[in-house]
């Protein structure tokens, strides 16, 4: 379950975020996860629970917002909406098509919480 | 005024509201991907075998489906032709890194304890015990396993994945991540087809194309000479190709997908 690495990686990148920021700690991180990144959200979501423990995100809820797989088609430039496993051109059938969303794995936001005015001028 | 949603809360007030408003802090818009310290690292490698001419492939597969007897082969066939060396990664044991050194080629051991993938930093801390100095072919053979290996990069230039004639052909349709990540399949074992009749390979390479991908696919044999040629003439052609293009080093399939192109440049936003 490599899920446990990837929120290890998130972490190290919210704990940099909410230092940069002189937070007191983290509510919300929104990521975004596409099927084809190789990351199931509900294991993500299991494995942020044990992740999280220690660390300035330990109160933190984790969103994941999920990315629907789209590919454009280099044949005829037709945009399809996809599974995982088949990613065809819907209108034309080739298969020689770029995958334009669905692989993503990203932070998007950190909601931080701070009661200090200045760390929300820095934010803006 | 909060930049957020337009209230009034104030460094002054916010301790009278705080709980009850709910929105207590900023929120940071970031867009960075999740692997990007893993990327880093990976390029870190990737740069350092492009300083010493080495071509790096990472194998990758379900267990058992033949990458160390593969890499065995291999060896026994470009020994003479190629200097290579071997990054072997498993849980436990260091039976492939014996087998290979058995070979009379470098080998050195990752074992991962419970990790089921490599990463690059693995990798990176590995190759301070191996001196890349005239080396040609750096195989990293990853842990087996047909899921979590496809989302790290660990510097290599090319992905080959094994697909053994002992598993289903449809096992592109299954893992379509680690399938979609290769830049060649090999059907491995490929010596069983003639009394194996539930594995067709030209469904195998259907479920490939439906991912997108005119990967080449071969077929390999790792106990019958003739039946690596495939093998090693795209061994070859990719290393000859690697070194023609000099500066312009290969960077494997997932690199440069079509997203990744498209996208935004991996960098911190609004921050």
């Amino acid at each position: 379950m490599h899920e446990l690495s990837i929120c290890q990686a998130l972490l190290t990148q919210v704990e940099d975020i909410a230092r940069a920021h002189a937070a007191d700690g983290v509510k919300r991180i929104i990521v975004e996860v596409g099927p084809l990144s190789g990351v199931e959200p509900s294991l993500l979501a299991v494995a942020f629970q044990l992740a999280r423990a220690g660390s300035c995100a330990a109160q933190a809820e984790l969103t994941c917002e999920l990315a629907p797989v789209t590919v454009r088609c280099t044949e005829c430039g037709a945009e399809s909406a996809c599974a995982a496993n088949c990613l065809l051109c819907t209108e034309c059938g080739g298969y020689r098509t770029q995958v334009i969303s669905g692989d993503e794995l990203r932070l998007l936001r950190v909601e931080l919480s701070s009661a200090d005015e200045s760390v929300r001028r820095t934010a803006a | 005024m909060c930049e957020t949603c337009g209230c009034t809360i104030t460094a002054g007030n916010v301790h009278l509201t705080r709980d009850q408003h709910g929105h207590d802090g900023p929120v940071i818009e970031v867009l960075q991907d999740l692997l990007a310290a893993n990327d880093r690292t990976a390029e870190h490698n990737r740069s350092h075998f492009n300083e010493h001419g080495v071509f790096a492939i990472n194998l990758m597969s379900s267990p058992g489906a033949g990458k160390t007897a593969l890499l065995e082969a291999t060896i026994d066939a470009l020994g003479d032709e190629y200097r290579i060396a071997v990054i072997e990664g498993d849980l436990e044991t260091e039976n492939d890194a014996a087998r290979i050194r058995a070979r009379g080629v470098r080998a050195v051991q990752i074992t991962t304890g419970s990790a089921c993938h490599l990463d690059a930093h693995l990798v990176h801390q590995a190759l301070h015990e191996l001196p890349l100095h005239g080396l040609d072919l750096l195989f990293i053979e990853n842990v087996g396993n047909l899921v979590c290996p496809a989302s790290f990069d660990l510097g290599q230039h090319r992905n080959v994945v094994l697909l053994s004639v002992t598993e289903g052909d449809d096992k592109p349709a299954k893992y379509p991540v680690m399938f979609r990540a290769a830049d060649l399949v090999v059907l491995s074992k490929a010596d069983l087809l003639d009394v194996l009749d539930d594995f067709d390979p030209l469904r195998a390479e259907a479920a490939l194309r439906a991912l997108g991908r005119d990967t080449p696919v071969i077929r390999a044999a790792a106990r019958r000479t003739p039946a690596l040629q495939p093998w090693l003439d795209w061994l070859r052609r990719e290393l000859a190709q690697h070194r023609k293009a000099h500066n312009q080093f290969a960077v494997p399939a997932t690199a440069l997908s079509g997203a990744a192109l498209l996208r935004p440049a991996r960098s911190m936003v609004g921050d």
